[in-house]
């Protein structure tokens, strides 16, 4: 090849980039490839290698240092009759409902203040999205502090305003709410983030037009915010929803899955199984489980990232 | 990609100056929302500068007097914190180098490509819980006897790193524009030159963003060394974890173990504030 050829072949390239519909041809250049390879590699090896394997072992009867043996979808009916996977199943599915729903509604509400302009904005954005960088066992610590039902500090708090101690993470009742509460605290920024990224790119006529046909506060934010910033509320809740079904370090330090079984989720059922019980056919029949939701959602969150772009 | 800046916003201003009413209402929601953030970083501040009689009292003591840095001596004192610390170093700054050198050419290629069924895969991988990596890379790890080295934790950790960096690049490089690229190749430069020359420095603000945000979650990524970790490779959050479990009622010890972990990632966040807020309301992605 002579370098009029390639040059040749640049013109072409970029006649066809400029051009309304590139052909393919052109599009799926093999030079583009070399630059992905080494990441497309490592990605292939630590990633999707295990992907596959776990596949493969979901379909064996697998200890730990033990014998390994094929037993086709046997790990797949266990599960569909162990009470203790279908219990956490389910208590996962409330756990998500209220760690998803409560940062919306509050991530909403703060993205909207954030905003507006007033002093200290940034410095005060900084305060507010920090819990969000925080590690999450490192916080845990402190809450598990808090929630002692003798000497933590928030029964004392709520004693100031009247109200009786709580057991917090102690009683089954209470242990979910309290971990949502956790959640919620951690994770609300991530949605006021994204909702503020929404709202950045708002128009202002709207608003200009329906100050002057007199709207209130509240139907502006009803007729003409709330629909433009639905689509980044929709993501939001696609990515608060995968990370609240993911959520273990939290409960790992807090409530190690207790009292009794009363805060076991799916990603800690799924440790104690490969990591405690060293059952990894069984541990990996329930990743292939959670790897369906997951691939779901994820597709779901492509589609209105694809639909959030279009609209604005 | 704009950070969402919206200070020259017309909403904003309206409201903003409308009447003491709104201004009250918008006090007390930001005081609503951001106290809790505040309530909890200085309550691990005031347990870990107390001496544990003042930490276990009923009704408790708010503010240590006086102040007290015995607490940090002690955790220094009885467990290998430098190690550890080191450890996370070691591990955090290997994979977030190794996510970048092969990440960022990857977004690259994939953007440029535009080969939208990888990208898909990518955000799989990033969406996928950490967890379910372990089992398969915990087995190989035995076969190749890494289990308990600090390489199985870097490489693990490229879990973590490479997705994001990979999935942050894309946007960024999907905003440079292939016009500029093609004038180059017209003018006789490689693929590689067009590439280091052009396309590179145009998304400079995405390799800080991807590495930051790639620094902060393998930083608080526990479950990894949770499992992989020996006693002298473990990570900071593990090793914390591991304290927790030895000294039930020794708050001040644990409490300011705690904030030593947690500190190196909010002095980033607070530095790079603008880049993070930039990068997750663009990308509005975690780890897993």
């Amino acid at each position: 090849m002579s370098d009029a050829s390639s040059a040749v072949d640049a013109v072409e390239r970029a006649r066809s980039a400029t051009s309304q519909s590139p052909t393919k041809a052109y599009t799926f250049s093999r030079n583009y490839w070399a630059f992905a390879a080494p990441g497309t590699l490592l990605i292939a090896s630590v990633i999707v290698f295990p992907w596959i394997f776990t596949l493969w072992m979901s379909l064996h009867d697998w200890k730990v240092g033990g014998d390994h043996a094929f037993v086709g979808l046997a790990n797949y009916f266990r599960l569909a009759s162990d009470s203790r996977f279908l219990e956490s199943l389910v208590r996962t599915f409330w756990f998500t409902a209220l760690a998803t729903l409560i940062p919306i509604v509050l991530g909403v509400w703060a993205a909207m203040m954030f905003h507006r302009n007033f002093p200290f904005r940034g410095l005060l954005r900084t305060v507010f999205v920090m819990p969000m960088m925080a590690t999450p066992v490192a916080v845990a610590l402190v809450w598990t502090m808090m929630f002692h039902p003798q000497l933590g500090v928030l029964n004392y708090l709520l004693s100031l305003v009247g109200i009786p101690p709580q057991l917090w993470v102690y009683h089954p009742n209470s242990v979910i709410p309290t971990l949502v509460m956790v959640e919620v605290w951690h994770w609300t920024p991530l949605v006021m983030l994204i909702v503020l990224g929404g709202l950045a790119g708002l128009p202002t006529d709207p608003y200009d037009s329906a100050l002057i046909d007199g709207a209130s506060g509240w139907q502006m934010f009803r007729f003409i915010t709330w629909p433009l910033i639905l689509p980044y509320v929709m993501i939001a809740l696609v990515i608060r929803t995968i990370d609240s079904l993911k959520v273990f370090d939290t409960i790992a330090v807090i409530s190690q899955g207790g009292p009794g079984t009363a805060s076991e989720t799916l990603n800690y059922f799924l440790y104690l199984q490969a990591f405690q019980f060293y059952n990894i056919g069984y541990a990996s029949a329930v990743v292939v489980i959670f790897f369906v939701i997951i691939i779901a959602l994820s597709l779901l969150l492509l589609y209105l990232r694809q639909k959030s772009k279009w609209t604005t | 990609m704009a950070a969402p800046d919206v200070s020259q916003s017309m909403f904003g201003a309206h409201v903003a100056g409308r009447s003491l009413g709104a201004r009250l209402g918008l006090w007390t929601s930001i005081a609503f929302l951001v106290s809790p953030a505040i309530l909890v970083f200085l309550w691990m501040l005031s347990l870990s500068l107390k001496n544990d009689i003042d930490n276990i009292a009923f009704p408790p003591v708010f503010i240590p007097k006086p102040p007290t840095l015995d607490n940090y001596v002690n955790v220094f004192d009885q467990n290998k914190m430098m190690q550890y610390f080191w450890n996370s170093v070691l591990v955090t700054g290997g994979a977030v180098l190794v996510g970048l050198l092969v990440g960022v050419p990857a977004g690259y290629g994939i953007a440029r490509a535009k080969a939208h069924r990888t990208a898909i895969l990518i955000l799989i991988a990033r969406m996928t819980p950490a967890l379910s990596y372990l089992i398969p890379l915990f087995l190989l790890f035995q076969v190749l006897n890494l289990v308990g080295t600090i390489w199985a934790l870097v490489i693990t950790h490229l879990v973590i790193t490479i997705p994001i960096i990979v999935w942050i690049m894309i946007g960024y490089f999907e905003g440079v524009p292939q016009e500029l690229e093609d004038a180059a190749l017209v003018d006789g430069a490689t693929s590689w030159q067009s590439f280091r020359y052009i396309a590179l420095p145009l998304a400079r603000p995405g390799i800080v963003v991807g590495g930051i945000l790639a620094f902060i979650f393998s930083w608080n990524n526990f479950i990894f060394s949770v499992v992989l970790g020996g006693k002298n490779t473990r990570t900071l959050p593990s090793a914390v974890y591991n304290m927790l479990t030895f000294e039930q009622l020794s708050w001040g010890p644990l409490a300011a173990a705690a904030l030593l972990v947690t500190f190196p990632v909010l002095l980033v966040t607070v530095i790079a504030q603008r880049e993070i807020v930039a990068g997750l309301s663009a990308g509005g992605l975690k780890d897993g």
